[in-house]
């Protein structure tokens, strides 16, 4: 019995093994180039012989060519995913309370163009969307890319937070009503304290859509003071000999905080629409 | 739609259009996102795509032809061999066992993080002369490695495998979700009946999961068709625009400022798209109609 035991165990180990390497090795290596110096990053070691910081250092004081800029990519970044995500929020939430809790006459085939809009390849809609981005003279504009996501991220964050809306109690609404609530008064009052955590998981999501995009970002922008760090991390590709411990270096910063704050928010992060979309 | 002040009145009933008054006010901002973020922009862009002349050169590129054929490939092994495999892994994932649990937490790194840093960790790895994979064949064989990236197929299949190690960890836990939903008291049942691993399989975890399974291919299938990052930030198109799928075809042709062509690539795969799309928005709309 124990025998079998332990070749169950075993069989499961074997599994887990590869998948773990198949997982963490591109991983690895990025945090391996990040704190290697130029010589050694090259030699094939799993450790390198003299680990450095240095590497964050030129990349924090922008001392590099593709660098010259990394604060204000930062910024950028921060600005453009800040931006998207307070905007989807608030677009979001408005039409998940008309549709659900007002159930306001057109609601349904709004969601019906969100869905559209939602199913669409994103790098589909990306070519008319840059023609008329183009039109409104919105190019290089960091409002396009705010602009573009939000229209990106609020598809599934309507769907979501709908979902969420249509499990409140009616009996809120209608006790609301009697007591003579104007609307806002119910939207404000009632709706938005109950909706709070559903809120949060949906401004996370458009933020770090947003922070971690890069087809639009390197469609709308391309004026180095309006570009965002993903972009900027592009330019290292326009030549061959790039410097790429500096360029690792610089993706692990640009990508620890989406990371981080994804891991915070785990459990509202998977799952959602395409759940709903695909359950039997 | 006029949106007419009414009389506050104080009675519910007599207020009812003020509710529907606030109702559209709240809709419009998103209306008019759609309105001029897609519908505006995709009218216009079908209607630049009109004329036959864009198509005619389109088809006469070699590059577009190749492309069609990359993306075909690129859908059907790719989307295959990733349901596959997030099949079988989620079988490995419902084990109860806190390492395990643990693992699956490190397992959805790559769908935790943005797309560019690992891709282009895995284009560096791969790099034919600096590439850590390739400098550790050389150190073990002798020989030089596989030109991974600067061989038209081969750096297709080296980005299905970006798109896989990017796109597994999410299908996994749906496909787990899947699992987990079907009631323990039927793998009981067919232990006492005897039944080995793969008769369990085939009698009661596929049946129960076989239209997740399937809804989910077709869902990845338009996502898949979608998917810029990787190819573009692995190779680039590279060489000789050889690994183009028509996801990045758009993007260069809006690069060589040849707008129609962009659009008439995409309206080259609309027909493909569309049954997909109208597909998924119907089992939407059909869970929606479920009693609230």
């Amino acid at each position: 019995m124990t025998s079998r035991k332990l070749l169950s165990e075993a069989k499961l180990w074997l599994v887990a093994i590869p998948v773990l390497l198949w997982t963490l090795i591109p991983i690895y290596h990025i945090f391996l180039f990040s704190i290697s110096t130029k010589d050694s990053a090259f030699s094939g070691r799993l450790w390198p012989k003299e680990p450095t910081l240095r590497n964050f250092g030129t990349v924090f004081r922008q001392e590099h060519f593709y660098l010259h800029h990394f604060w204000n990519q930062i910024w950028n970044s921060l600005w453009i995913a800040v931006a998207a995500g307070v905007i989807t929020l608030a677009v979001a939430t408005c039409a998940a309370f008309a549709i659900s809790r007002l159930r306001v006459k057109g609601g349904r085939t709004v969601m019906n163009a969100a869905l559209f809009t939602y199913f669409i390849p994103a790098a589909f809609l990306a070519v008319p969307m840059y023609k008329a981005m183009g039109t409104y003279g919105l190019l290089n504009s960091r409002w396009s890319l705010v602009l573009a996501m939000v229209t990106i991220a609020s598809p599934y964050a309507i769907w979501v937070l709908k979902q969420a809306s249509d499990k409140l109690p009616w009996e809120l609404d209608e006790a609301a009503r009697i007591d003579g609530a104007t609307p806002l008064q119910l939207f404000r009052l009632v709706y938005l304290p109950l909706m709070l955590p559903s809120l949060v998981a949906i401004f996370t999501y458009a933020l770090l859509l947003t922070w971690n995009e890069y087809l639009y970002a390197f469609l709308l922008l391309s004026h180095e003071n309006t570009i965002p760090l993903a972009v900027g991390l592009g330019h290292f590709l326009s030549s061959d000999d790039s410097p790429w411990e500096i360029l690792m270096a610089t993706a692990l910063i640009y990508g620890l905080p989406p990371a981080a704050i994804y891991y915070a928010f785990r459990r509202y992060m998977v799952g959602g629409l395409t759940a709903g979309a695909v359950k039997s | 739609m006029s949106a007419v002040v009414l009389p506050r009145e104080g009675l519910p009933r007599k207020s009812f259009s003020t509710w529907q008054v606030w109702g559209l006010l709240l809709l419009a901002p998103y209306a008019l996102v759609f309105l001029v973020f897609v519908l505006y922009p995709v009218t216009y862009g079908l209607w630049l795509a009109r004329n036959p002349e864009s198509y005619r050169t389109l088809f006469e590129d070699p590059i577009f032809f190749t492309s069609v054929v990359n993306t075909i490939f690129f859908l059907l092994i790719a989307v295959n061999l990733k349901f596959v495999l997030a099949l079988y892994l989620s079988g490995f994932f419902v084990h109860e066992r806190r390492w395990i649990r643990w693992l699956s937490v490190i397992f959805i790194i790559p769908w935790a993080v943005p797309a560019i840093p690992t891709i282009f960790s895995i284009r560096f790895m791969f790099n034919p002369e600096w590439g850590v994979v390739n400098t550790l064949i050389f150190r073990l064989t002798g020989l030089d490695g596989p030109n991974w990236l600067t061989n038209p197929q081969l750096a297709m299949a080296m980005a299905m495998g970006v798109h896989i190690w990017k796109a597994l960890p999410f299908w996994t836990l749906i496909l787990m979700a899947g699992r987990l939903a079907i009631p323990k008291e039927l793998y009981e049942a067919a232990s006492v009946d005897g039944a080995t691993a793969w008769q369990k399989f085939k009698y009661v975890t596929w049946p129960s999961i076989r239209t997740l399974y399937l809804t989910s291919t077709l869902l990845s299938l338009i996502w898949t068709l979608g998917d810029f990052n990787s190819v573009y930030l692995l190779t680039g198109g590279q060489p000789a625009d050889k690994t183009h799928v028509l996801a990045t075809l758009g993007i260069r042709y809006i690069r060589l400022d040849q707008l129609d062509h962009a659009m008439a690539t995409i309206v080259v795969a609309l027909p493909f798209v569309l049954p997909l799309v109208y597909f998924m928005m119907k089992r939407l709309s059909i869970d929606d109609q479920k009693p609230s």
